[in-house]
């Protein structure tokens, strides 16, 4: 095993070019667990550490510019207006220990679908900045997600950032564990409201070889909100409406049976938690005084 | 590979290194400062949480060679490092040296009465919030920076705060009774 | 050769207060522990010492065509491969009671991580590198999961050719004992019942999850013997296994105790020691072996995982009228504690209830999953959450309250078990009930407060699940009792080697045993019985070793009652030499030195209408007071093979708790609010500690009741969740608060009266809990851990 320690991106570059195998560690989340169990030998190590503008973000007009390594604990405390839905996942994320190294970039690279950024960032919309030395490019995140832990990587390239959609709307995240804290995925549902285009956008974790968007659901709640007037009038969301929406969710699930837990439970519980988080936002976006984000 | 950088204030090299240790193993094999304990080696336990450059972490899945360069806490430095938190930087004694001759290795026969505790350390004394003591380096870690960043927090804060810090021992209430105290005791000393 | 760093040493401890029992004074090893410098057996290091790694079955059950150890010997950095032929001696099996576990797999693997092979090189990587290497063809063979597959007509046998002395009276060689117990007449009983409840229970395979994994260092001796520095929970079983694999004497084989990060039951049976001494005596180097939390998982015995079918009947005014149970423990692929796990289960599976006429049966049996063992709870456990089952259900049945329902029919002082033993001391069954209930309750509908909702308080937590939709509250009850110390005719003894002398001009009193202090507090309990019956402030704990006889287990809730019971013996013996070398002194100077009842107190000699005779160090001046003595507590008897009568045990421990949790209904997630505790301990040496254990015990329970449980493939007996991912234990957010009432009323037969208290809270516990689900769905819940999938309907089908 090598340990490569490029100082700045393009050097980081280089020896992904170089070395095409090489393993990029930055939180050391996955990476280190896999090292440590034997379930991997990686011939090239690529420390991504002392890259710094990896850890920096930029708020622009449109979206958030965040770095692949920047810290889950940054993004709960300085991004939770821009991106509630991200720093709501953000806060499920693992332990306080993990969510101080562990950064997006991470999820996106094992493209897990248990990483707990991936429901927020389909919901909220988003593109992944890639780069090797041929160039830069952004994957839209829908077309990102190509089986059970791959993405739309090439071998020579690195994620650099990822472009996250301001919220316009409200948004909110939700995960079932069989733990209260410190808890991977059974499944997991992210929502967001963006009232500017008038449309709801869902993203499914754990529940799927990879995370998905609910796009029949969408299609169904965009269609019934239009014809309700519903973004006007601010009326409640009716419960056949949200229960069709539930449906549609869990519908749009394909899960498996695993140690963590059963396809039909998986199924029922994206059903629960978008109905939930449908009330939730919904109510948020018609002004009620009722907190939206939990206190979490 | 070799590795440099500063562990409780001294500066440390590590030579001959696997790529793939940990910064755990190497403080625990290579430096003699096995005071971080290794529980899980999967960022399940907290056992092993120390700070990196400030910011706890769990050592295990820091990979030696991302440590170049840069500055550990391990609970062996605890005291010290609290220590000088409360007297601000400079004029507040020889701890800073103190911290830079402090040997693992070699440790005395006696209980440690009279050993120079940090509060946290004390009030886990105290509130009898260590039985086995496996969890509690990465606990005292944790429950230091929460104090740090929140000198007052809430029973639920506390909670969430050592939530990645698994213990077997105790269920925990002598846990929360041990950083109350320590969070009382601060609030009363300024 | 040069001793290694990491070695325990004498903790000499004084104490700002009198440091007697009955206070809760802090731990010798507070300070060690808080500033990382307590030594664990992981944390053990000598010069030039080397790795040792275990390759270990990739299935459950297969002969072995070959093992080829070729490549791994020849990598750099290997100095020994180690297989079954390079075992020294003809002794190749260990076992805590029944040998049947091969110290390396012989022709064949029973279980998923049978130890086959063993590694030492110059780094871990090395030695992992070098077992990945080891060429192992094995020929699989059919799996035995449960007891259908275990006593099939066909069935291959886990073991054949058994000769161990439960094999001449089990039904079927699959099955690792079997104990009725028959008392009264069911048959006449069953007519008076006026309802009559059956249920079919299963309790899944726990795991101890003590943080510090198996670990430990073995240094070969110039004598050609060998050093282990361990973590176990009781060295002179150990020994006594691993000697003779060795081929050496048992002197020849030292053992000192190393820090031990918890245990529960899971450090009783051998891991790595014999393969570490074989490791460092084929090399002639320290050898150092340490799990990771993935071996760990396989290097130890689990809870047993239990079927239970029980039937109880009660008259229409609530009492019960008879009992009949069976329970089917899997023992998996070897015996280790399992044939006193069956007596634990069969002896107290009425539970803590007043009823004559029962029909008992329980059976271990072997298969090829996980072996299982010794922890907390010891086989009462599985029985308190069934038969606390049953209770509820009778109690429903009947319309009544199920707390009034189980005071009812509370066992007291003198009540027959089925066993035919009477319970000779306090047994505040009914006491402790009324005591739990009492308790306030936890406010209601937090979330509905003016703040708003924090998810931290609510199901799911962090997740972020629910805002209170869905959440239902519920109340739950349990009641259990536990046996202490080792029970069925078992020589259960401790030895004390105590001395006095003076120090710098002070007397200070040495107290050193063998006791495994696992995080218990025994030290600390030990300090204080020294300076409680030797009036001296300095105590100094000598660390535990083999130089001074058996202090027996770490277990069965017995250690501060076995061991401080020896401490205290060889203390009075002290006591009584020191008296003596006073008398021969000073007793010219006084006549009471002859004609009164004469204590040490305060560091002086004083008569018991306190008058001071002496200083201690006066007395003690140029003179060593030492004895070494063994102590045991009253006998008991084995369990009659047929008819299960017999006085096998010698004291019990009662713990109530009442739980209170709310469940997201809809999503099936469980968050406990409260679990209260009420517990009779008979005599709180140290309050502190004895809180300590009860929260400990009590959230054990939790874990097993909601999360925790160990996943075993019924195709292919493999283990599914290996990791602290997927096995899960309580965070603090899962963990509710844990208020607790002690009750103490003395054992007149124990040393202070006192009461083993560690194993107690962890079998009412988990009924508890479930009680509590089951009030807040109204499902039936027949299993546990609790899944979601169970509270959903969303098995698998």
């Amino acid at each position: 095993m090598d340990f490569l320690r490029p100082a700045s991106w393009e050097e980081a570059l280089a020896a992904k070019a170089e070395h095409p195998t090489a393993v990029p560690i930055a939180g050391g989340t996955d990476v280190m667990v896999e090292i440590n169990f034997d379930h991997r030998r990686p011939e090239y190590l690529l420390d991504l550490n002392r890259i710094g503008d990896l850890s920096e973000w930029e708020v622009g007009e449109e979206s958030v510019r965040l770095g692949a390594s920047v810290p889950y604990t940054k993004i709960m405390e300085n991004l939770r207006a821009e991106l509630p839905g991200l720093a709501l996942a953000s806060h499920t994320v693992a332990s306080p220990q993990i969510r101080n190294r562990g950064g997006v970039g991470g999820n996106l690279g094992t493209a897990s679908p248990a990483g707990d950024a991936h429901p927020a960032l389909l919901a909220a919309g988003a593109e992944v900045e890639v780069e090797s030395v041929r160039g830069s490019r952004l994957i839209p995140i829908d077309a990102f997600y190509t089986g059970v832990k791959r993405n739309a990587l090439a071998a020579d390239e690195l994620i650099r950032a990822v472009h996250v959609k301001k919220a316009d709307g409200p948004q909110q995240f939700s995960k079932v564990g069989t733990r209260n804290a410190m808890v991977i995925a059974v499944c997991a549902f992210g929502l967001a409201l963006h009232p500017g285009t008038r449309t709801v956008r869902t993203g499914i974790g754990s529940a799927a070889p990879t995370p998905v968007r609910a796009k029949a659901a969408e299609e169904f709640l965009n269609a019934a909100l239009e014809e309700g007037g519903f973004w006007d009038n601010g009326k409640i969301v009716t419960p056949s409406v949200a229960k069709q929406f539930a449906d549609l969710c869990s519908a749009a699930c394909n899960p498996i049976d695993d140690v963590r837990g059963t396809a039909s439970y998986r199924r029922h519980a994206v059903g629960v938690m978008a109905r939930r988080t449908l009330t939730w936002t919904w109510e948020s976006y018609r002004g009620t005084r009722r907190t939206t984000e939990g206190a979490a | 590979m070799r590795v440099n950088f500063t562990v409780n204030g001294r500066q440390q090299e590590a030579d001959d290194v696997w790529e793939g240790e940990s910064l755990l193993y190497v403080l625990r094999e290579r430096m003699g400062l096995p005071g971080s304990k290794n529980a899980c080696e999967q960022g399940e336990c907290g056992s092993c949480t120390v700070r990196l450059d400030g910011v706890p972490v769990c050592a295990c899945l820091v990979a030696a060679g991302q440590v170049e360069g840069r500055e550990v806490v391990t609970v062996e430095g605890l005291a010290d490092f609290a220590k000088q938190r409360s007297c601000g930087t400079g004029g507040c004694g020889t701890s800073l040296q103190d911290s830079q001759h402090w040997d693992a290795k070699g440790t005395d026969s006696q209980t440690g009465e009279g050993t120079e505790l940090s509060p946290i350390q004390q009030a886990f004394i105290d509130a009898g919030a260590v039985q086995c003591g496996f969890c509690t380096p990465g606990l005292l870690v944790a429950a230091d920076e929460m104090l740090e960043r929140n000198p007052n927090p809430s029973d639920a804060d506390i909670r969430e705060a050592l939530s990645g810090n698994l213990c077997r021992c105790t269920g925990y209430e002598k846990i929360m009774d041990a950083v109350r105290l320590a969070a009382a005791r601060q609030s009363e000393a300024v | 050769m040069a001793s290694p760093s990491g070695t325990p040493t004498k903790i000499t401890q004084g104490s700002p207060t009198k440091g007697v029992i009955g206070e809760s004074t802090l731990r010798p090893d507070g300070t060690l522990k808080v500033t990382g410098e307590f030594a664990y057996s992981s944390d053990m290091w000598h010069e030039d010492m080397l790795w040792g790694q275990i390759l270990r079955s990739t299935v459950a059950h297969a002969e072995i065509v070959s093992i080829d150890t070729s490549q791994a010997l020849a990598m750099p950095g290997v100095y020994a491969v180690l297989t079954y032929d390079d075992l020294p001696t003809d002794v190749k099996n260990y076992g805590l009671e029944i040998q049947d576990t091969p110290v390396l797999a012989h022709g064949k693997v029973r279980h998923h991580g049978e130890p086959v092979a063993l590694v030492a090189a110059d780094h871990p990587e090395t030695a992992r590198r070098a077992a990945a290497k080891i060429n192992v063809d094995y020929r699989e063979l059919p799996v035995i999961t449960d007891e259908a597959s275990a006593t099939a007509p066909d069935a291959l046998l886990v073991h054949e050719n058994r000769d161990d002395h439960h094999a001449g009276h089990v039904p079927h060689p699959n099955i690792v004992h079997r104990q009725p117990i028959v008392r009264g007449d069911v048959a006449a009983a069953r007519e008076r019942a006026d309802v009559i409840v059956e249920g079919e229970y299963t309790f899944g395979m726990q795991d101890q999850a003590f943080l510090g994994p198996e670990s430990g260092l073995a240094v070969p001796e110039e004598d050609g013997g060998v050093h282990l520095y361990i973590a176990t929970q009781w060295l002179h079983s150990d020994l006594r296994q691993i000697a003779p694999v060795l081929g050496l004497p048992e002197d020849k084989v030292r053992m000192t105790l190393s820090g031990v990060g918890g245990a529960f039951g899971g450090r009783e049976d051998l891991s790595m020691q014999i393969h570490a001494c074989l490791l460092a005596l084929r090399t002639g180097k320290p050898v150092k072996i340490v799990y990771n939390r993935f071996e760990s998982f396989f290097g130890h015995v689990h809870r047993h995982p239990a079927k239970l079918h029980y039937e109880h009947g009660a008259t229409k005014d609530g009492k019960l009228t008879h009992m009949k149970c069976r329970i089917v423990l899997d023992g998996g692929a070897y015996a280790s504690a399992s044939p006193a796990v069956v007596g634990n289960a069969s002896s107290l599976s009425v539970g803590p209830y007043v009823v004559e006429d029962v029909d008992i049966e329980a059976i271990a049996l072997y298969t090829n999953n996980p072996p299982c063992g010794a922890m907390r709870g010891f086989g009462a456990v599985q029985a308190c959450f069934a038969y606390e089952a049953q209770m509820d259900k009778l109690a429903a049945k009947l319309g009544m309250d199920p707390v009034e329902f189980r005071r009812l029919n509370a066992m007291e002082q003198g009540t027959l078990l089925p066993t035919g033993q009477p319970v000779d001391s306090p047994a505040p069954v009914a006491e402790l009930l009324r005591r739990v209930k009492a308790m306030p309750m936890p406010p209601e509908r937090q979330w509905e407060s003016s703040e708003g909702a924090d998810v931290r308080q609510l199901p799911g937590g962090l997740s972020n699940t629910t805002h209170g939709e869905g959440v239902v509250r519920g109340v739950g009850y349990a009641v259990g009792i536990k046996n202490v110390g080792f029970s069925e005719g078992f020589d259960d003894y401790s030895t004390a080697k105590v001395r006095v002398e003076v120090v710098a001009g002070e007397p200070v009193a040495t107290v050193h045993t063998a006791m495994a202090e696992v995080g218990q507090g025994g030290v600390t309990v030990h300090a204080q019985i020294a300076r409680t019956e030797l009036g001296v402030t300095q105590v100094t704990i000598h660390p535990a070793d083999t130089q001074v006889g058996s202090a027996g287990s770490t277990s069965a809730s017995r250690q501060t009652y076995v061991t401080g019971g020896a401490v205290k013996n060889s203390c009075e013996l002290v006591r009584e030499k020191v008296l003596e070398i006073g008398r021969r002194k000073f007793g010219s100077y006084h006549p009471a030195w002859a004609t009164a009842e004469l204590l040490l107190e305060g560091g002086k000699v004083v008569t018991d209408g306190g008058e001071v005779l002496s200083d201690l160090a006066d007395v003690l001046e140029g003179e060593t007071v030492e004895v070494e003595a063994e102590w045991r507590h009253r006998p008991t008897e084995p369990f009659d093979l047929r008819t299960g009568q017999g006085n096998g045990h010698v004291q019990y421990s009662f713990a109530a708790h009442r739980a209170v949790v709310e469940v997201d209904t809809e999503l099936g997630l469980v968050k406990v609010i409260e679990l209260a505790c009420a517990q009779d301990v008979g005599k709180a040496l140290n309050p502190l500690s004895v809180l300590g254990q009860i929260q400990g015990g009590t959230t054990q329970g939790l874990g097993v009741a909601v999360m925790e449980e160990i996943v075993v493939d019924p195709k292919t007996a493999k283990v599914r969740n290996p990791s602290f991912t997927d096995y899960l234990i309580p965070t603090i957010l899962d963990t509710p608060t844990i208020p607790v009432d002690v009750l103490e009323l003395a054992d007149e037969h124990a040393p202070y009266g006192l009461r083993g208290i560690g194993e107690a809270p962890t079998l009412s516990s988990t009924p508890a809990v479930l009680a509590a689900i089951r009030n807040a769905t109204g499902l039936e819940l027949n299993r546990t851990p609790v899944r979601p999938e169970h509270l959903t309907g969303t098995q698998l089908s």
